[in-house]
């Protein structure tokens, strides 16, 4: 008898007692992300970036022809005119490729930010408490595979047509590890455009213009001698010469010179400034 | 806590540049409640919501969610609601399974108890044929079960809902309907908005109807709905019928005043009480007017904005329009 009572009453109290409670659920929230849930979010990003990747291969085309086509290019265009001959050219020549595709991946990174934000699932990122940082930074880890496969890619290149890096092993693997580091580090820049600009098609824009006068306007594929006195001044005090020469250092002297050292705390400062700028810009967006 | 409102929002304001879209409204939602927020495009709907979620910086006004400032602590508000948009949030390029996985993930929850969930909400909102597909073979229906089912997974105590079922067919928005009866059941608080009269008269407990930014009227459908007459007989007088005599009869028999659409001989009468509505029919046929076609109708949100604010709801999409 006690039993048929008790499952009578059951029955509207139930969903009760297993239903949420707003008063305990107020008194679990934090008022901020910490540094572990941060992580944990950020890699979940990079994990949904990695999916994409997968799904639409057409994204690596850029990382892919690139470093294939103007390696070769420039080599046999340029190689006789700025070095006399090919060979001589290609220990110039390759770091600055390899600046330039890290350049040009930096700037897919802000495009592609843009546009993923305009898509309704950023609604939710932002309706979740979580780090505003982890929908930035989750896809710039994944983008390291794309600034690992374009670097590589150029070195094989340029070993193919005949470049004999001085740097041995340690020096390749180092030039491209530094390469792979500025470029994420640089991509900060370009991320900070694009929650900035209203469209993919404007952060396009914007970073052509910053892009080329950054690659072309440096030492990437000729010697800064060889310019007039005011270009030279420029091209001097632009980070991607410093990352060119440092690369220049690993690759062709297997060296760990000061330039190397420059560019490393050139890209910390670019990331320390631009960084905040861009998680304060994102989450203004709201 | 004493204070048992799940939402108290007071004189809340958005501009657009010059355009003010929500013009001091105050809520205030109790707990365990569905309260409809009730307006045509553009009334200022979405942009309080999208306010009180923290998805857009409150220009003035203060809100509190379960005793928690919105302005101040966007972070615990993100805890304790969960949102589902007009347009679905999910991503596309992942399946249903990924989504619910990446939320849960984003969310605290470790890989093992986010895939169960994920596979529990799959379950719960019929979607596990349909879990490993591509979110592009998804039809609209299937895709708002998904959102829903996202904005769930840690079931948070308050769940706004923006226009949940526009755009859905009416089996699919039915099925939407119980699984929103089903929230409340297990103590969630629900505030949601709506075009429709039917869909607030239906799930809420409690309406605000919004109209340019401004609340207009609070109040429980059943009082709303009194307030614009129960509902409306509509007729068509046949050819030749003398409309002046119908007016009559109609002003004699109900004390209420037709509304005359005379090019086409159409005539809407507010009812009180449905059951008079024979009264009228005999009283016209015994005046010796003949009616081609006879229908009574519930009151529209059209006619209930008319009660409210002299102007009809159209005015409103217009103003969307212009802006």
């Amino acid at each position: 008898m006690t039993t048929t009572t008790s499952a009578a009453t059951a029955g509207p109290v139930a969903p009760d007692r297993r239903g949420v409670d707003p008063a305990a659920v107020v008194a679990r929230t934090t008022s901020h992300p910490s540094l572990r849930d941060t992580c944990v979010q950020t890699l979940a990003m990079a994990w949904r970036a990695l999916k994409k990747m997968r799904r639409k291969p057409e994204q690596f085309f850029d990382v892919l022809i690139q470093p294939l086509l103007f390696t070769a290019m420039f080599a046999f265009i340029f190689g006789g005119a700025i070095s006399g001959s090919v060979s001589n050219y290609l220990p110039v020549l390759i770091p600055g490729i390899l600046a330039q595709t890290a350049l040009t991946v930096c700037m897919a990174t802000g495009v592609q930010l843009r546009e993923d934000m305009d898509k309704g699932v950023f609604d939710r990122f932002k309706s979740l408490p979580i780090a505003r940082f982890a929908p930035l930074a989750g896809p710039m880890i994944a983008d390291l595979i794309r600034y690992g496969i374009a670097s590589v890619l150029t070195l094989l290149t340029g070993l193919l047509i005949g470049y004999r890096p001085g740097g041995g092993v340690f020096g390749c693997a180092a030039g491209v590890a530094l390469t792979v580091i500025s470029g994420w580090s640089l991509a900060w820049i370009f991320t900070w455009l694009g929650t900035l600009a209203r469209s993919a098609q404007s952060v396009q824009g914007i970073s052509m213009m910053i892009m080329f006068p950054l690659t072309f306007l440096s030492n990437a594929f000729v010697p800064a001698e060889t310019l007039p006195d005011w270009l030279e001044a420029f091209v001097k005090v632009n980070p991607v010469s410093h990352v060119v020469s440092a690369v220049r250092d690993l690759l062709n002297d297997g060296a760990v010179t000061a330039e190397v050292g420059w560019a490393v705390v050139g890209c910390a400062v670019v990331v320390v400034i631009f960084a905040p700028l861009a998680v304060r810009s994102y989450s203004r967006k709201m | 806590m004493a204070d048992l409102s799940a939402v108290r929002a007071e004189s809340l304001v958005k501009n657009f540049g010059d355009f003010r879209a929500v013009d001091g409204i105050d809520l205030h939602v109790r707990q365990g409640e569905i309260f409809g927020v009730l307006g045509p495009n553009g009334a200022g709907k979405t942009t309080t919501l999208r306010m009180l979620a923290t998805l857009l910086p409150i220009d003035g006004g203060h809100a509190e969610i379960f005793g928690v400032d919105v302005r101040r602590e966007p972070h615990r508000i993100r805890q304790l609601v969960g949102v589902t948009g007009q347009y679905a949030s999910v991503d596309e390029d992942l399946t249903a399974r990924e989504n619910l996985w990446l939320f849960a993930r984003l969310q605290g929850l470790p890989s093992g108890r986010a895939k169960s969930i994920a596979g529990d909400l799959l379950d719960r909102f019929g979607l596990q044929e349909a879990a490993d597909r591509p979110l592009s073979q998804f039809s609209g229906g299937m895709r708002r079960r998904l959102d829903l089912a996202s904005s769930l997974i840690t079931r948070p105590p308050l769940i706004f809902l923006d226009e949940p079922t526009t755009g859905l067919d009416p089996r699919t928005r039915g099925q939407m309907w119980d699984t929103i009866r089903e929230l409340v059941m297990d103590g969630s608080t629900i505030l949601l908005t709506t075009q429709y009269l039917d869909e607030a008269d239906q799930l809420a407990d409690r309406i605000a109807v919004i109209d340019r930014g401004r609340k207009v009227a609070e109040d429980t459908p059943d009082a709303l709905k009194t307030q614009v007459g129960e509902s409306t007989l509509q007729l068509r007088l046949s050819e030749g019928a003398d409309t002046a005599l119908a007016v009559d009869v109609v002003r004699r028999l109900l004390g209420e005043e037709p509304v005359l659409t005379p090019e086409s001989g159409r005539m809407n009468i507010p009812l009180p009480d449905p059951n008079r509505a024979a009264d009228v029919l005999i009283g016209l046929r015994e005046a010796g007017l003949g009616i081609s076609s006879v229908s009574v109708a519930k009151p529209t949100l059209d006619e209930v904005f008319f009660a409210l604010t002299g102007h009809g709801a159209d005015d409103e999409s217009q103003m969307e329009a212009a802006r």
